[in-house]
């Protein structure tokens, strides 16, 4: 794709944007939220856009997927973040999928990759071990076992990883915490003795979980990429899985900033619409350059994969750390214009900017990928 | 027209023939004249000056296509452009709004940068709101007699001629009564008066209209239907620069990421200073969002998808990229970045000053920032006022 959607990807956003509307309005997220669900998200609705052939929008057509691009991927999910849809692609297409895609031996991936098309089976990435990210901070342990691995340690901020069936889990089999070299990824069943999940419910309404690994035991085949070298896997899963993030992220700012541009044009004060005070005026048309400008990293970012380019890792910092400034300017933003009632539980802005924040912590803040991005041009 | 990769080879060989090279060092001020001179004859040959402008206005008869490769070809060079107010602004105003005998009047002379012309926009109490401008012209037989005061004219001293905004009819609204008019800078009836800028530097005018005269044809577009016309102009003039990237224009030849890395110094190949990391990657990456953004925009309406006007929004955000720019690069020279003249500075340091100085202004002409935040919310946002 180009910095603009194609004929085909037009029609798909449409499908997805009606789709989205008629079958997850936000409220359906919110009484997710509210009633506790056991899963989080739905498992019919997660099938629906199995057979709609979105969950397996990325993978190879020999495990049921449709070989397209992050230019359609994105679409979807941009729709998914208009409307809040907790449904797990980032935790089962753009991580778990993502890593048995790049690193799984051919066996592995027939076995795993056509119930993730399907929406029968959902996948997590057990990575962080403390609340900011830093992707070599590993410090659960393999021991070699026989023909396997015995696993030690505490995983937290496992996206779904309370419903997951299986869990990819890093683990460090050489070298110390923060090395780079040294991280080895397992696919461990969810149902293994040894492995606990423990949820954990987020201020956006979705799942995490905190994993405990205690001696869990793991075959030797069931390694993704190289042990010792899982990096090497791990730095283009989460390059993807960032970049399709932040393509979700893109369509809550729409959304968020639309309903802000709307409430701005209709509510009334001092006998005249809020919208005509300069001050409000020019804070809305910060807002829009800074979506504008999202949109053209996130394009960007989206065809540097899917045209094969050599600064996908450039683009995926670059996105994600403007994509982090923006979901605080136009999370903030949207709830301080939207006054008191901005502030209460039932007016649904605080749930975008709530989603916002949490995405914006997801797989690294705007410091983070500022320093990624000082990293990879030298300096 | 030759496909792209063949138009492209026959740039390169041309570039070769006829570019001097003392003159690939890109837009500096210092820059040889004589080369300069053959290079302007060279390009106005080919109508390259204004490659996209039909052939018989002196243009080069180029699409889009071969006119990117062949900016692409002289960047890549590194050999000066030509651009003027007459080549970015006046010229594809006229060409929208110019009748056949205006356009073949004028439009040569601008293609083979012959004629030197300034904007005569801006009044002492006509700034953001242009509209209020009081200078008057009053038609005597077939010339207008023109009164009043021009202000921030840039290159008025060196213009040969003025597209000027004038008061036609004083009894209607504001807008109604504008005319663009066209008139040369030397007779009796116009003077200039420099003025000294923040940097140092004279680049911009008082001119004062005392009985000016302008011949009643050189109107563009209707009598007292100035204003359009002059508003189309400005989207010319706020196009310019906002689809550029930075760059640290002017005579530097170092990168900004080149200062900061000498200035500041690596450790373990990271900037020493955390903090100076953080806003140099931060610039690094809004001069490629906003290229990235004018790139957008321009596929979008090619493509005849949703075209969003951008132009606001590329200047605004254009301005505050060059000049937080200069602001890293003056941070991280520290006092060595605050010398004016003499000995104890070299000479890049006291460019420096002088570039973070002049940059101050692009957040001003043009419509300042606060005017374009204005049109984003009302033309683009569509805001009620
Ligand atoms: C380097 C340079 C070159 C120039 N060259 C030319 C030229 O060649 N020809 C020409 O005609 N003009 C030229 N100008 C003039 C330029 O267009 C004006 O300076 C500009 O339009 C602002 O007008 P002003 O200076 O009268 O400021 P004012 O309009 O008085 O503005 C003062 C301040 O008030 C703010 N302000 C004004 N109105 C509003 C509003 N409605 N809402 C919020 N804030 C507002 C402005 O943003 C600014 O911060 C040049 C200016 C500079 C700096």
């Amino acid at each position: 794709m180009g910095l603009i959607l194609s004929e085909d990807q037009l029609i798909l956003r449409d499908m997805a944007k009606s789709f989205c509307d008629e079958k997850s309005p936000v409220e359906r997220m919110r009484t997710l939220r509210d009633t506790r669900d056991a899963v989080g998200f739905s498992r019919e609705l997660w099938k629906e856009m199995g057979e709609l052939g979105w969950i397996g929008i990325l993978f190879p057509e020999a495990v049921g997927g449709a070989e397209m691009g992050y230019g359609e991927l994105g679409v979807v999910l941009a729709e998914c973040g208009r409307v809040l849809a907790p449904e797990p692609f980032i935790s089962t297409v753009l991580l778990g999928g993502n890593a048995v895609l790049l690193g799984g031996s051919e066996p592995l991936r027939k076995d795993l990759l056509p119930g993730v098309c399907s929406g029968d089976r959902i996948l997590a990435l057990a990575f962080q071990e403390r609340g900011r990210f830093a992707p070599y901070a590993v410090e659960t342990a393999a021991t070699r076992d026989g023909s396997g691995y015995r696993i030690r340690g505490e995983k937290q901020f496992v996206l779904d990883g309370h419903v997951a069936d299986q869990i990819v889990t890093v683990a460090r089999t050489a070298g110390s915490a923060g090395d780079r070299d040294g991280l080895t990824l397992f696919v461990i069943d969810a149902d293994a003795p040894g492995v606990s999940a423990l949820r954990t419910e987020m201020v956006d309404g979705r799942n995490a979980a905190r994993i405990t690994f205690d001696n869990a035991v793991v075959d030797a085949a069931r390694v993704l990429g190289e042990v010792d070298g899982g990096a090497d896997i791990l730095d283009p899963v989460f390059d993807r899985a960032t970049i399709g993030l932040c393509s979700e992220m893109l369509g809550s700012f729409e959304e968020a900033f639309e309903r802000t541009l709307e409430y701005l044009k209709t509510r009334e004060q001092f006998g005249v619409k809020i919208g005509t005070f300069q001050g409000l005026r020019h804070r809305a048309a910060q807002m829009f350059g800074e979506l504008e400008f999202a949109r053209s990293v996130v394009y960007d970012a989206q065809s540097s994969i899917d045209d094969g380019r050599e600064d996908v890792a450039e683009c995926a910092s670059g996105a994600k750390a403007r994509c982090s400034d923006v979901a605080n300017l136009i999370g903030g933003e949207a709830v301080q214009m939207h006054g008191g009632i901005g502030m209460t539980d039932e007016e649904e802005i605080g749930l975008f900017f709530k989603r916002l924040k949490a995405a914006e912590f997801t797989l690294g803040d705007a410091i983070y990928h500022r320093n990624r991005y000082a990293s990879l041009r030298g300096y | 027209m030759a496909s792209i990769e063949a138009f492209k080879l026959e740039v390169r060989s041309w570039i070769e023939e006829v570019l001097p090279a003392d003159l690939r060092v890109g837009n500096r001020k210092d820059l040889p004249k004589e080369s300069l001179g053959n290079w302007i004859q060279a390009l106005a040959k080919r109508g390259w000056i204004t490659p996209d402008w039909p052939t018989e206005y002196g243009g080069g008869g180029l699409d889009r296509k071969h006119t990117a490769a062949l900016r692409a070809e002289i960047k890549a060079v590194r050999a000066p452009t030509v651009s003027s107010f007459g080549t970015s602004m006046l010229g594809p105003t006229l060409l929208e709004f110019g009748t056949e005998e205006q356009k073949l009047e004028f439009l040569p002379p601008i293609s083979r940068h012959e004629v030197k012309w300034c904007q005569g926009y801006s009044e002492p109490g006509a700034g953001s709101d242009l509209a209020s401008l009081q200078t008057r012209a009053v038609l005597e037989g077939d010339e207008y007699v023109i009164n009043g005061q021009k202000i921030w004219t840039t290159g008025a001293d060196k213009a040969d001629w003025i597209f000027c905004l004038v008061r036609t009819d004083p009894k209607a609204s504001k807008h109604d009564g504008i005319s663009f008019i066209l008139f040369p800078m030397h007779q009796p009836g116009v003077e200039v008066s420099p003025l000294k800028l923040i940097d140092g530097s004279a680049d911009f005018s008082q001119v004062f209209f005392d009985g000016a005269r302008a011949k009643a044809k050189d109107v563009i577009g209707p009598v007292n239907g100035g204003w359009t016309v002059a508003k189309r102009l400005l989207q010319h003039e706020r196009s310019t620069d906002g689809g550029s990237e930075g760059g640290l224009s002017g005579a530097q030849k170092e990168t900004l990421v080149d200062i900061v890395k000498r200035e500041v110094g690596l450790q373990d190949g990271m900037l020493a200073d955390p903090a100076i990391r953080q806003r140099l990657a931060a610039q690094e990456l809004e001069a490629k969002a906003l290229s990235l953004t004018m790139r957008r925009a321009g596929e979008e309406a090619r493509a005849g998808q949703t075209a969003r006007d951008i132009g606001s929004l590329g200047k605004y955000r254009w301005a505050n990229m060059i000049k937080s720019e200069q602001d890293i690069a003056m941070t991280a020279l520290g006092t060595q970045g605050l010398g004016w003249d003499g000995p104890g500075f070299e000479d890049t340091q006291l460019e420096r000053t002088r570039a973070w100085l002049t940059t101050r202004a692009d957040s001003i002409w043009g419509g300042t920032n606060e005017v374009q935040l204005n049109v984003i919310a009302k033309r683009v946002l569509k805001i009620p006022e």
